[in-house]
């Protein structure tokens, strides 16, 4: 889970982390008011869930009030494009304003999951400001990593080690061992799949300060952090996926016209690859889960229509847990709910497979069936493709 | 043979009373898994379906030599669960459960390294030796005893590659979910392993996804040390980046862990990839040189 920069910088200042003093503003005259309140001189930086907004000219240093207001007009209700969102881009309707730092050095320093060795690690970099993938690509050898025993936890001279090596000396190089540690109790806390801190400066006054900071959430951590949800801007998340989240379906809107519901990840994951291979485009990523209700199943069905780009439905079930007579029942009550005209293929294997081809094919609808998986997705990209020409 | 687990297996289920726990019970006890015993705190001394429950993993193991656990516990509880296991000396540790936080994991990995239990999963359909034994959540009856170990990150997308794998006569040895998440016990090296000293094993299957590098790293040691064919299927090729697609393990970050990386490793140590999952069997027929 996602929040924005302002959220991760209090959330960073709690752990005792130092962050730039500022503001979140939700109107152009917040943003201005502001502006006065720093001294004039401050940066506007545009709240969305991705990275990137300098160079699509969401993060603006400006020189007074007056041009706050003015950026800040031009920010609000804009879709701002980066390499992280995609075309399609996210609009900004939440403003940071912040006091312009003196900047003497940048760093790089994150906590997150090391997969390889199941360990939260601790990577910092004396190259701030750039992109840890890019640093990683160019020049791996700037880049350290500090692997934490979660029995030990981090250490203070493992930390102090870290510093060291970027080049940090004396009180200030205690500082930074200080926020290293902050950063790592901020991490478990938290539940934190990410932490980072990019970049991490020293000013001309040498002081450490977080300049920009990102959080992520482990999604499965929700049960122990009831205040997960309360930070979530939802003016930020596509409505489907909002929906879909509350009927804890996993949902992820793509850029084709075929609806897909399937069942399990791994076998969606591949549908959407043959889908593609077949010359189709899947609208969206869908997995109705294992154990899915009939009711669960409807709504589901009811999300994917709600998305004007499909054009047609394919819906793949192997059935193991999950009945396929349960699936049958669901398709047909949502599409008799919606009204559904689109041409729906269904391709079913597994448990009550024959039942579920029964209640189908007796439910009147536009439905096409299959027991092979290459054949449907052949039947509904030839259909939607008719569809279309 | 087989791998992990047979006919002799004895299982103790931790969970059982709950709804998901009681029902697989039942599915699995159908299919002829010896389930001796289950666990749910406060409700020792009772007995459900026939099974006697005990208050922990230990006194389960002390009355009636379970070996192994399958675990529905959920995920505030799970880690829990499988550290009792471990401590209770169980050689093998299921766990079916989907959504344990990855703090959780982090210490549950770290303490099993000192540990002789080995775990599966979590979040996956567990494992089944077909014909002697099933642990987990997967449909029994779409499995043929056979020569063919599968191991897998998915759930339905191994059932996919299991009925064909029946269907041509292949059959399996044992098939190991090894579950979606980040952190996860038995890995894709650690089943090859087992799959390469088993002699009723003749040919392996494997299936990945986006996310992480354990498939490039099963690639590489397939190189080295494999005596036996292996043929894979990896899903998300179109996957977008930076998504998470259904599993928590399943995501492109920072340009790392592409399908496409995935298959050209593999194809490049020698495994073939099947181009789509509706041929994951002729792949493995392909690889087998039949």
């Amino acid at each position: 889970m996602n929040i924005h920069e302002y959220q991760a910088k209090e959330i960073l200042r709690s752990f005792g982390i130092p962050v730039p003093r500022g503001r979140l503003a939700m109107t152009a005259d917040q943003v201005e008011r502001t502006a006065k309140e720093l001294g004039g001189r401050c940066v506007v930086k545009a709240q969305i869930y991705a990275g990137g907004r300098g160079k699509a000219g969401g993060v603006r240093l400006v020189a007074d009030p007056e041009e706050a207001l003015q950026v800040a007009k031009d920010l609000f209700g804009r879709k701002l494009v980066t390499h992280q969102t995609g075309p399609e881009g996210l609009i900004c309707r939440r403003i940071l304003v912040e006091e312009p730092v003196e900047i003497a050095r940048e760093f790089y320093l994150s906590i997150t999951l090391d997969r390889q060795s199941s360990r939260y690690c601790l990577i910092a970099s004396a190259e701030g400001g750039m992109e840890i993938e890019a640093l990683a690509a160019t020049s791996p050898e700037k880049i350290h990593i500090l692997t934490i025993d979660p029995f030990m936890g981090l250490r203070t001279y493992q930390a102090r080690k870290l510093a060291l090596a970027l080049g940090m000396q004396g009180s200030l190089c205690e500082d930074c061992v200080r926020l290293m540690m902050n950063l790592y109790r901020c991490c478990l806390e938290k539940d934190c799949s990410l932490v980072e801190i990019n970049p991490l400066v020293i000013t001309r006054t040498d002081w450490l300060l977080a300049m920009d900071a990102k959080i992520n959430f482990d999604d499965n951590a929700l049960f122990r952090h009831p205040e997960y949800p309360e930070l979530l801007d939802y003016s930020q998340l596509d409505p489907l996926e909002i929906t879909a989240g509350e009927f804890e379906l996993s949902y992820i809107k793509l850029r084709g016209n075929i609806g897909c519901m399937v069942n399990g990840a791994g076998l969606a994951m591949a549908t959407l690859d043959m889908l593609n291979e077949f010359g189709g485009a899947p609208a969206n990523f869908l997995d109705v889960g294992g154990g899915a209700s009939r009711e669960r199943v409807a709504e589901a069905f009811k999300i994917i229509l709600d998305d004007p780009d499909v054009q047609g439905v394919f819906v793949n079930i192997f059935g193991g847990i999950m009945r396929c007579d349960v699936i049958a029942e669901g398709i047909v009550d949502a599409a008799a709910q919606v009204g559904c005209t689109l041409p729906i293929v269904v391709r079913m294997d597994g448990t009550l497979v024959d039942k579920g081809r029964e209640i189908l094919l007796a439910s009147g609808l536009n439905v096409d069936y299959t027991n092979f998986l290459a054949d449907g997705v052949e039947k509904i990209v030839s259909q939607v493709g008719k569809l279309q020409s | 043979m087989s791998v992990l687990v047979n006919r002799d297996s004895k299982i103790v289920v931790q969970g059982i009373t709950g709804r998901t726990g009681l029902f697989h019970t039942r599915q699995c006890r159908d299919y002829g898994t010896n389930i001796v015993a289950g666990v749910t705190p406060g409700k020792g001394g009772t007995v459900i379906e026939g099974i006697p429950v005990f208050d922990t993993v230990e006194q389960a193991v002390t009355a009636t030599g379970a070996d192994v656990s399958m675990i529905f516990v959920p995920p505030p509880g799970a880690a829990d669960a499988i550290l009792e296991a471990a401590a209770a000396g169980v050689g093998l540790a299921v766990c079916i459960t989907e959504g344990v936080p990855v703090r959780d994991m982090v210490l549950v990995k770290r303490s099993l390294a000192d540990s002789s239990t080995r775990l599966i999963g979590p979040n996956c359909p567990g494992i089944i030796t077909p014909g002697e034994c099933k642990i987990g959540i997967m449909p029994g009856d779409i499995h043929t005893k056979g020569k063919i170990g599968v191991v897998s990150r998915s759930g339905t997308l191994t059932y996919e590659a299991v009925k064909q794998l029946t269907v041509t006569g292949l059959g399996q040895s044992t098939c190991i979910g090894i579950g979606g998440d980040p952190i996860i016990g038995v890995d894709f090296l650690d089943a090859l392993c087992l799959f390469n000293d088993d002699p009723e094993t003749e040919g392996v299957f494997l299936i990945g996804e986006i996310g992480g590098a354990a498939e490039e790293e099963a690639a590489l040691w397939i190189r080295e040390n494999m005596k036996k064919p292996v043929a894979a299927f990896i899903a998300g090729r179109t996957a977008p980046p930076g998504k998470r697609m259904g599993h928590a393990g399943a995501i492109i970050s920072g340009g790392k862990g592409k399908a496409e990386d995935k298959i050209r490793t593999l194809q490049e140590c020698g495994v073939r990839v099947a181009a789509s999952p509706a041929k994951m069997a002729d792949a493995m027929i392909g690889a087998m040189g039949h």
